[in-house]
């Protein structure tokens, strides 16, 4: 496929994987922020393909994974009134609540559909003046957009039936979280091409400093991931911790200023908590004064909802790259894709679900 | 007294839309019946409108399959429900060495279904079962209330010929066995999603749905020794390598480079976060085929116009793994679809 294989091209990853054999002179521990990046490099063998000193660990770039369990028992919650269409990207569905999924609460008569972009959500309000209309609203910098757009059009058409459950969760107070941990073992990032080309990365300059890591910037493909660490690598062994940009082709330091626009007019940062991580000051995104009234948990009360997460389960520690997925001991036995314990086991961009489809019985740590 | 129209206050509405009356065994389904099914399928055992159908003798074995047709939406690029029924149950059959003969089909109509739709696919079916000189021969109508089902469900059962002396099944698949794979795969689930509401996007992609049984003939009879076929269907090429695997209790190799899979079908896959490996197929069937025989069989396969192509082979360990070789030369596991494939975030 045009503008894809040209990424892929086996004897260039080839050439990529012997420059860095030759540059990494000393163990490093970096890890890839998104989860997008993360299945690239288990999906085409990448970190079989890089030397053993090399080590990959897995960021929080997941957005389902980090959403917390308190907010998708509320989604369930809602979705099974008998006034509410609940929409949510498909992914979100599997992802286990404390007792529930969306997608089991769909089995259970819960009016629960599947978008693919928020605004077919805002149409599906339109179309249905006597119901009310939820959205699910999860994910990065890259889809906040787009539930911004949403909120904007409904708001702009006078709709009453449609309101937001917000989620949206921002990159890098994460990353700084990480960085400033006790047990951080994290020396280089590989960011998300995609949440810079939609926020910028101007930010990342001053965490880079602050911390003393190099950032590269960087995409999807097998190449863009193979030529983002040969970039990392060169940085760490000469001691340099700059931000530079491997994903040119799409992102731009200043990011996209008609969507920030939009998000910061419909957004405001604010605390939340992340599953597994727990609380991150101003990481996450919550309606605006102007727009509360498209707020779904103001909208639907649905008491007070104390979640409990399955106590097996270490996806806080695979999330922070502080433990790699196989290396839980529910990997594979009590946690699989069938019967999950934690959002990174069903997510299509969890580290679990990566390890568990593409190597299952990997043991190079 | 321009406006005055002379009108009857109880119209007789013309019936449009399947009742609930349309099953209850009164005439009405009799009028559905003749109107819509004697008149799309010809076969004159079922118009002896009896209980069943009475089979010719046949010498050789039979093999015997059924399949149920769920989808929406029921008419696709490509295809349709009804087409799809006849299809399915005929690929089944062709998966067991067989020649299909006769088909039954029950349909569960919802109420409210638009009988021009349910005449539309019910000559698709006619139009279908007629390419294989398969003949549907005994049927069955039942109407749910509406909400209780989803337009158009059909069952098909379906009895073949066994052409084969030696049985094709998973437990004769050999180390050594060559995997050879009938096409491209994905265009089905691509052309589903393409038209599905909430995920519509333009494409010229058309399903890959097809009757496998011309294409399975020319296979065997090229004298091939062939130990296994399978349909690639729900789950796609991923799960037929997987389940083929688990049940010979011998490992697959197959090399991602020697997959065909269209352009337009990985943009899809691109844009969804979906695997085209793991996207189903109406028109594609993996055989699995002893070693020394894979060229001609792979002859016979492009003798009837199919895009064949050897994909891999079976080894010993370990096994009932399924193991690929990326385009990057790295092997990693092909794992079988753990539930619903779901569109990713972002």
């Amino acid at each position: 496929m045009k503008y894809v294989d040209e990424f892929r091209d086996a004897r260039a990853a080839e050439r990529y994987a012997k420059l860095l054999k030759a540059l990494v002179k000393r163990p490093w521990t970096v890890m890839e922020v998104c989860g997008g990046q993360t299945h690239a490099i288990v999906r085409f063998g990448i970190d079989r393909m890089i030397p053993e000193r090399l080590s990959l660990v897995h960021g929080p770039g997941c957005p389902v994974c980090v959403t917390p369990l308190e907010l998708i028992d509320r989604a369930i919650a809602i979705s099974r009134r008998p006034e509410v269409v609940f929409c949510s990207f498909g992914d979100m569905l599997r992802v286990p609540g404390s007792g529930w999924s969306l997608s089991q609460a769909r089995a259970q008569g819960a009016d629960v559909r599947v978008v693919y972009s928020p605004l077919d959500a805002v149409e599906l309000a339109r179309q249905l003046p006597q119901r009310q209309v939820v959205f699910f609203a999860v994910g990065f910098e890259t889809t906040a957009p787009m539930a911004a757009m949403a909120a904007h059009q409904a708001k702009a058409l006078g709709l009453k039936n449609f309101s937001l459950l917000v989620a949206h969760v921002l990159v890098p107070p994460a990353m700084e979280a990480i960085l400033s941990s006790p047990r951080n073992k994290v020396q280089g990032f590989l960011a998300a091409g995609h949440v810079c080309t939609v926020a910028g990365f101007e930010d990342y300059g001053p965490l880079a400093q602050k911390y003393k890591v190099p950032i590269v910037v960087t995409g999807f493909e097998p190449l863009d991931i193979l030529q983002g660490l040969a970039m990392l690598v060169r940085q760490l062994e000469a001691g340099r911790c700059e931000v530079q940009n491997q994903y040119a082709r799409s992102a731009r330091a200043a990011g996209n200023r008609t969507a920030i626009a939009l998000v910061q007019e419909v957004f405001e940062p604010c605390r939340r908590p992340w599953r597994g991580i727990g609380p991150i000051e101003s990481s996450g995104l919550r309606l605006t004064k102007t727009y509360t009234e498209l707020d779904a948990e103001r909208r639907f009360d649905v008491g007070d909802i104390a979640a409990v997460e399955a106590k097996d389960c270490l996806a806080g520690e695979v999330l922070q790259g502080l433990r790699k997925p196989h290396e839980c001991p529910a990997f594979g036995t009590l946690c699989t894709p069938q019967n999950p314990l934690g959002a990174p086991m069903v997510s299509s961009e969890g580290a679990c679900a990566a390890y568990h489809k593409y190597h299952r019985q990997q043991t190079r740590a | 007294m321009t406006d005055f129209k002379l009108s009857c206050p109880v119209p007789a509405a013309p019936q449009k839309t399947v009742t609930l009356g349309h099953g209850s065994g009164g005439l009405l389904m009799k009028k559905l019946i003749r109107d819509i099914f004697l008149a799309a399928f010809p076969d004159p055992a079922l118009h002896d409108e009896h209980d069943g159908a009475i089979l010719e003798p046949c010498q050789d074995k039979l093999a015997f399959a059924t399949d149920s047709f769920v989808i929406r939406p029921i008419f696709f690029p490509g295809g349709d429900i009804g087409s799809l029924a006849v299809h399915g149950t005929a690929n089944d059959l062709a998966m067991c060495g067989a020649q299909p003969l006769y088909l039954s089909c029950g349909f569960i109509l919802e109420e409210g279904l638009d009988l021009e739709e349910l005449e539309k696919a019910a000559r698709s079916m006619a139009r279908a079962a007629d390419e294989i000189g398969l003949r549907i021969v005994t049927g069955d109508t039942k109407v749910v209330e509406r909400g209780k089902g989803d337009k158009i469900y059909i069952n098909t059962a379906g009895v073949g010929r066994v052409i084969t002396e030696n049985p094709i099944l998973p437990s004769r698949v050999r180390p050594g066995d060559a995997v050879l794979l009938s096409g491209d795969v994905g265009a089905h689930g691509a052309a589903i999603l393409s038209v599905r509401e909430g995920l519509r996007f333009e494409t010229q992609l058309v399903s890959d749905a097809a009757h496998l049984w011309p294409q399975v003939r020319a296979l065997l009879e090229s004298e091939s020794e062939i130990h296994c076929l399978r349909d690639l269907t729900r789950g796609g090429l991923a799960a037929a390598l997987n389940e083929i695997a688990e049940k010979s209790g011998c490992a697959v190799a197959v090399e991602e480079e020697l997959i065909a899979i269209m352009p337009e079908v990985e943009g899809a896959c691109e844009m969804f976060g979906l695997d085209p490996l793991s996207l189903a197929c109406e028109g594609r069937f993996i055989a699995f085929v002893a070693n020394g025989y894979q060229e001609k069989a792979l002859a016979a396969l492009k003798g009837a116009g199919c895009a064949a192509a050897i994909i891999g082979k079976v080894l010993e360990s370990p096994a009932g793994e399924v193991r690929l070789k990326t385009h990057l030369g790295v092997e990693r596991i092909l794992d079988a679809p753990s539930g619903e494939a779901l569109p990713r975030i972002c």
